[in-house]
C-alpha cells in the first residue's frame, strides 16, 4: 500500500494525528492550570506551524520532485490567504468601524462608492473556497503554461518566479487594486458564523489543518507514486532524456505545479483565519525563500522532509524572535549556508544515512 | 559712456601701464583706470580733484548712513549710487543683506560676516580688514521694505555697469522681478550698449514682456514675435493670458490677430517644451538605467563566467555603500577627498568579501546553481543582520559633495541633476574599464577563456581555482564601487541590497547571460521604459508592467537579448 515499511512518514503522519487531535481537546476540555492543558496561544501557534507545513510540502512536490526551484511559492500562498481574506472581510458586515453594511472599512476609507467587480461572490463561503484554489492554479497555470513551454529552465526560472513575486506584492501594496493596500485584511469578526477568536473555533482551526494536512500527504503521496510522479521524478533528473523518449515534459511540469500551487493556496487559506491578518509583506521574496529554507533543512523529495523542515524552522523562529530578535536573520543565514554545503539532503537525508551505517 | 570706454580702454594697453598699481589695490583696479583715464583726458590737478570730490562725496554718504531717519537713510542711498565706486556698490549690498553694522566703539560704519557667533568685520569707507568682534559690540543699520525695493533696483542698475557678464545677467534677472519705467528705460539704454548675448536675450525677454502691455497692436505683435523664441515660465503665463477668456466669456485680448499670433507662438514654444520633456524622461531614464547597469554589471560577470547566482550582490553593494559612510565619518572636512579614497576602498573590501564567499562556500557547490543560490541567499541575510548590528537598523545618510549636488539649469523648463549625471558618466567609465580588463589584461584571457570552456581552459594550464576566486573577486568588487555611487542618491541602510537585488536580475537575464554590451543596453533600456511609462501608469505600475514584460520576453527569448553562441551555451 501507499505507506507499507515506510516506518518514518507512518511516525510523521501519527505525530500528526496526534497534535492535531489531542491538543485542541486538551486546549477546550481542561482547565488552564491543569498540566494537561494547552494554552490559546499554543493552539494557535501550531496552527500555524501546520499551514507552514502543508506550504513547504507543496513546495518539495515542485521542487523535490520535479526540480523547479520556485523562488515564488509564497505568491500562491498569499492569493489563498487573500481570497480567504476577503471572505472573512464580507463576513464583517456592518461590524466595522464605519459601519458600512457592504464596503469593508478601508474602501469606505478610500471613498470608494461601490464593491469592486471582484469582490462579489466573496460573500458565500462556497465561492471563497473554489477561489483558493482557482486564483493560484490559474496563475500558476498561466505562468507555468508559458515559461515551461518556451523551456525557461534552471536559475533563469527560479529568478523569473521570483519577479512573479515581487510584482505581486508591489501590486497588492497599491491602494487602488482594492486590497486594502499595505494594511491588507484584518479586522475579522466571523467564519462560517462563529466569533472567529473563540477558543473552540481555533481549536477546530488547527484540527482542520492537521487534517487537511494528512490529507494533502497522503494525496501528495498517491501522486509521486502513481506514473505520473514517476515520470516527474524522471524529468528531475534527466529532463532531455525524458524528453527524447517521447514525453511532453512541460505537460507534467505544468501539471504538478499547478497542483504544488493549489495547496499552497488552501496552505493560506487556513493561515489567514488563524493569525487574523493578511498583507502584502506575505508576497515578499523573503517569505518565499523561506519556505525554501524549510525544504532544504527537512530534505528534499519525501514530502514529510518538508513538514519536519516547516515546523522546527518555525519553532526556531518563534523561540529567537522571541528570545534575541536580532540573532534570527543569522541564523537564518547560517542555515541556509550549511544546509547546502553541509547536509544537501537535509536532516531526513541525514538520519537515514545515520541509520543505514548503523545497520551495517 | 565713460564707463564703457573705461572698460574698453582697462581690457587693453593699460593693463601693462597699470599692473604696479594694481597689484597693490587689486579690488579697485577699474577705478584705478579710471583715474588714468583722468590723467590722459584731462589735467592731472583736476583729476586727483574729482577723486577727492569722490571720496568726500563717499564718506559723507556713510555718515549720512548711519544717523537719522528712514527718509534720511534713503536719500543716503541715492547719494552712495551716485558715487562710482566698487566699495559703494559692496556698501549697499551688506545694507541690503542687513551685514552693515555701527560700531558702538568708534562709531565707524563696518561690513560684517558672520564667522560661529562672531562677526568678520572690514572697513565700509575702505574695505580693509577690522579682524574679529563679538556680536554685541555691533548694531545693526537697518532698512524698511520700500528701502530694500529701492535698494534693489539701485544695485541693479550700478552691477548692470559691471564688466563681469554674469553679474550683469544676474542684475538684469533681478530687474525683472519687479519691473516699473525707470528700470525699463534702463535696460533699453543697457541693450544698446549690450554685447554678450544672453545678456541681450534676457533683456529683450524683459522688454517684450513689457511690450505685451502697450496699446499699439502693432508693438503687441512684434512683442510676441519677440517672445515666441523665449521658452521661460513667465512667457508662457504672460501668451496664456492673452488667448484665455474672463469670467463673462470675453477675451482678455481685445484684438483677434494678437490673440492668433499668441497662440501660434504657444503652440510652437509648447512643442520645443514637449522636446525638453522628452529629453528630461531620457534623462532619467538614463540614470536610473545607469543605476541598474552598475548593479547589474558585476552580478553579470559572475553569473555569466561561473554560472553562479549570487544573491549576495546586493549585500556587496551595501557594504561598498557603508565603506563610502565610513570613510566620510573618518574625514567628515573633505568630502570629495573621501568619495574619491571611498571608490578604491569599496572595490577593496567588498572584492576581499567576495573572495572569502567563493573560497569559503560556492566552491563547494559548484555544478549545483541552486544551491549555490540557496547559500549565497544565507550570506546575504547574514551581511544584513551584520550591518544591522554594527551600524544600526536605521538609514544612514551620507552627504553629498558641493560640486556633486544640485543641478545644471538649462532653462527654465530643463534642468538635470549633477549627481545624477555624475552616476551616468561614472558607471561609463566602470563599464570601459572592465571591458578593457576584460579584453586587454591576462586575468580577462583567463576569465573569457573559462567562461566559453572550463575543461579546456584547465587542460590549458589555466588555474581555474584562483581564475574563479578572480572572477568572483572582480564582480563583487564592482559591486562594492556601485555602492558608492548608490551611496550619492538613495539612503544607505542595510535593506539598500534587496532594494536593488531583484532589478539586476532583471538586467542581466534581459539583457542575456555573459555579455557585458549586453547589459548595458538591458539596463538603459530598462531604466527608459521605467521613466516612459511612469507618467502614464505612476511609478509603482512602471515597475510592475517591466517586471511582467520581462517576464514574458524570457518565455520568447530564454536566453536574454544577446545569448551567448557555441558550445558554452549548454556547458
Amino acid at each position: 500500500m501507499l505507506l507499507k515499511n515506510d516506518k518514518a512518514a507512518l511516525s510523521v503522519l501519527a505525530v500528526l494525528a496526534a497534535i492535531s487531535l489531542i491538543v485542541p481537546v486538551c486546549n477546550l476540555v481542561f482547565a488552564p492550570g491543569s498540566p494537561l492543558y494547552f494554552s490559546s496561544y499554543t493552539v494557535s501557534l501550531l496552527g500555524k506551524y501546520l499551514t507552514f507545513a502543508l506550504l513547504g510540502m507543496s513546495l518539495d512536490l515542485v521542487w523535490g520532485y520535479c526540480g523547479i526551484l520556485a523562488l515564488g511559492h509564497g505568491a500562491f500562498f498569499a492569493l489563498g490567504g487573500y481570497a480567504m481574506g476577503m471572505y472573512l472581510m464580507r463576513q464583517i458586515g456592518s461590524r466595522g468601524v464605519y459601519g458600512d453594511p457592504l464596503l469593508p472599512d478601508f474602501m469606505v476609507f478610500l471613498n470608494w462608492k461601490e464593491l469592486p467587480w471582484y469582490w462579489h461572490g466573496f460573500e458565500q463561503f462556497w465561492f471563497a473556497a473554489i477561489m483558493i484554489f482557482l486564483v493560484p492554479g490559474v496563475l500558476a497555470f498561466l505562468f507555468g503554461w508559458l515559461a515551461f513551454r518556451s523551456r525557461v529552465t534552471g536559475v533563469y526560472l527560479s529568478i523569473i518566479t521570483q519577479a512573479l513575486t515581487y510584482a505581486l506584492l508591489l501590486a497588492f501594496f497599491r491602494n487602488e487594486m482594492g486590497f486594502g493596500g499595505n494594511n491588507g485584511l484584518t479586522d475579522f469578526k466571523e467564519i462560517l458564523g462563529f466569533n472567529s477568536q473563540s477558543d473552540s473555533v481555533r481549536a477546530c482551526l488547527l484540527m482542520a489543518s492537521g487534517l487537511i494536512l494528512m490529507l494533502a500527504f497522503l494525496v501528495s503521496r498517491w501522486i509521486v507514486n502513481s506514473k505520473l510522479g514517476r515520470v516527474v521524478t524522471a524529468i528531475r533528473d534527466q529532463e532531455m532524456r525524458v524528453r527524447f523518449l517521447g514525453y511532453r515534459v512541460e505537460m507534467f511540469k505544468l501539471w504538478i505545479f499547478v497542483f504544488a500551487a493549489m495547496l499552497a493556496g488552501i496552505a493560506g487559506a487556513l493561515y489567514v483565519p488563524q493569525v487574523g491578518i493578511i498583507n502584502p509583506s506575505e508576497f515578499s521574496p523573503l517569505n518565499s525563500l523561506e519556505i525554501v529554507i524549510w525544504v532544504a533543512i527537512g530534505g528534499r523529495g519525501t514530502l514529510y522532509g518538508a513538514i519536519v523542515g516547516a515546523v522546527l524552522v518555525n519553532y526556531a523562529k518563534t523561540l529567537l524572535t522571541g528570545w534575541m530578535p536580532e540573532i534570527w536573520l543569522f541564523f537564518l543565514g547560517a542555515t541556509f549556508i550549511l544546509v547546502t554545503v553541509l547536509l544537501p539532503d537535509g536532516l531526513v537525508g541525514f538520519w537515514q544515512r545515520r541509520l543505514q551505517e548503523q545497520k551495517q | 559712456m565713460l564707463i564703457y570706454f573705461v572698460s574698453f580702454v582697462d581690457k587693453l594697453w593699460f593693463l601693462g601701464l597699470f599692473k604696479v598699481w594694481s597689484i597693490m589695490k587689486p579690488n579697485s583696479f577699474r577705478w584705478c583706470c579710471r583715474v588714468m583715464l583722468g590723467f590722459i583726458l584731462m589735467s592731472p590737478t583736476l583729476s586727483i580733484g574729482q577723486e577727492n570730490a569722490a571720496e568726500d562725496a563717499f564718506s559723507a554718504a556713510l555718515s549720512n548712513l548711519k544717523a537719522g531717519s528712514m527718509q534720511e537713510r534713503g536719500q543716503a542711498i541715492e547719494q552712495l549710487a551716485a558715487v562710482e565706486k566698487p566699495q559703494a556698490v559692496a556698501v549697499l549690498q551688506a545694507l541690503l543683506d542687513g551685514r552693515l553694522f555701527n560700531l558702538k566703539a568708534d562709531g565707524k560704519l563696518v561690513i560684517g560676516e558672520e564667522v560661529e557667533t562672531d562677526y568678520k568685520l572690514t572697513d565700509a569707507e575702505s574695505g580693509e580688514n577690522l579682524g574679529m568682534v563679538e556680536r554685541s559690540a555691533t548694531q545693526k543699520i537697518t532698512v524698511n521694505n520700500s528701502l530694500r525695493t529701492s535698494l534693489r533696483k539701485i544695485i541693479g542698475r550700478l552691477q548692470l555697469n559691471d564688466d563681469n557678464a554674469a553679474v550683469r545677467l544676474a542684475a538684469v534677472s533681478a530687474m525683472g522681478q519687479s519691473i516699473d519705467d525707470q528700470s525699463l528705460a534702463l535696460l533699453r539704454g543697457q541693450l544698446i550698449m549690450e554685447q554678450d548675448e544672453r545678456v541681450q536675450n534676457a533683456i529683450k525677454l524683459i522688454l517684450g514682456l513689457e511690450q505685451l502691455n502697450s496699446p499699439d497692436k502693432r508693438v503687441r505683435l512684434a512683442a510676441i514675435d519677440l517672445l515666441k523664441d523665449q521658452a521661460g515660465r513667465n512667457v508662457v503665463n504672460r501668451l496664456n493670458g492673452l488667448v484665455e477668456k474672463d469670467s463673462d466669456g470675453h477675451y482678455l485680448e481685445a484684438d483677434s490677430d494678437v490673440r492668433n499670433q499668441a497662440e501660434a507662438a504657444l503652440s510652437k514654444i509648447n512643442s520645443q517644451l514637449q522636446a525638453y520633456a522628452a529629453i528630461e524622461t531620457l534623462f532619467f531614464g538614463l540614470s536610473l538605467g545607469a543605476v541598474l547597469v552598475l548593479a547589474a554589471i558585476g552580478l553579470a560577470i559572475t553569473f555569466g563566467v561561473m554560472g553562479v547566482i549570487n544573491m549576495a550582490h546586493g549585500e556587496l553593494m551595501m557594504l561598498g555603500a557603508y565603506t563610502t559612510y565610513v570613510t566620510q565619518q573618518l574625514m567628515p572636512n573633505h568630502l570629495g577627498l573621501s568619495l574619491a579614497i571611498a571608490v578604491p576602498a569599496a572595490f577593496i573590501i567588498s572584492a576581499l568579501a567576495g573572495i572569502i564567499i567563493e573560497r569559503g562556500i560556492i566552491r563547494f557547490l559548484y555544478g549545483r546553481p541552486l544551491e549555490t543560490l540557496l547559500a549565497t541567499f544565507g550570506v546575504s541575510l547574514v551581511l544584513q543582520q551584520a550591518v544591522r548590528s554594527i551600524f544600526s537598523p536605521l538609514n544612514r545618510s551620507v552627504a553629498t559633495p558641493e560640486w556633486m549636488s544640485g543641478t545644471l539649469q538649462i532653462n527654465d523648463f530643463l534642468s538635470l541633476t549633477w549627481n545624477r549625471l555624475y552616476i551616468l558618466i561614472f558607471c561609463l567609465l566602470v563599464f570601459v574599464l572592465l571591458l578593457q580588463i576584460l579584453k586587454r589584461t591576462r586575468l580577462g584571457l583567463e576569465v573569457r577563456a573559462v567562461a566559453q570552456n572550463r575543461k579546456m581552459a584547465l587542460a590549458m594550464g589555466i588555474p581555474t581555482g584562483r581564475v574563479d576566486a578572480l572572477t568572483f573577486g572582480l564582480g563583487s568588487g564592482i559591486a562594492g564601487v556601485a555602492g558608492v555611487a548608490l551611496s550619492q542618491i538613495t539612503n544607505v541602510g542595510p535593506n539598500l541590497g534587496q532594494a536593488y537585488i531583484v532589478d539586476s536580475f532583471m538586467v542581466v537575464v534581459f539583457g542575456g547571460v555573459g555579455n557585458l554590451w549586453g547589459t548595458l543596453v538591458a539596463g538603459f533600456s530598462l531604466g527608459i521604459a521605467n521613466k516612459l511609462l511612469e507618467p502614464y501608469a505612476g511609478a509603482v505600475l512602471a515597475k510592475i508592467l517591466v517586471l511582467v514584460f520581462i517576464i514574458l520576453f524570457i518565455q520568447k527569448r530564454p536566453r536574454g537579448l544577446f545569448p551567448q553562441q557555441g558550445r558554452a551555451v549548454e556547458g
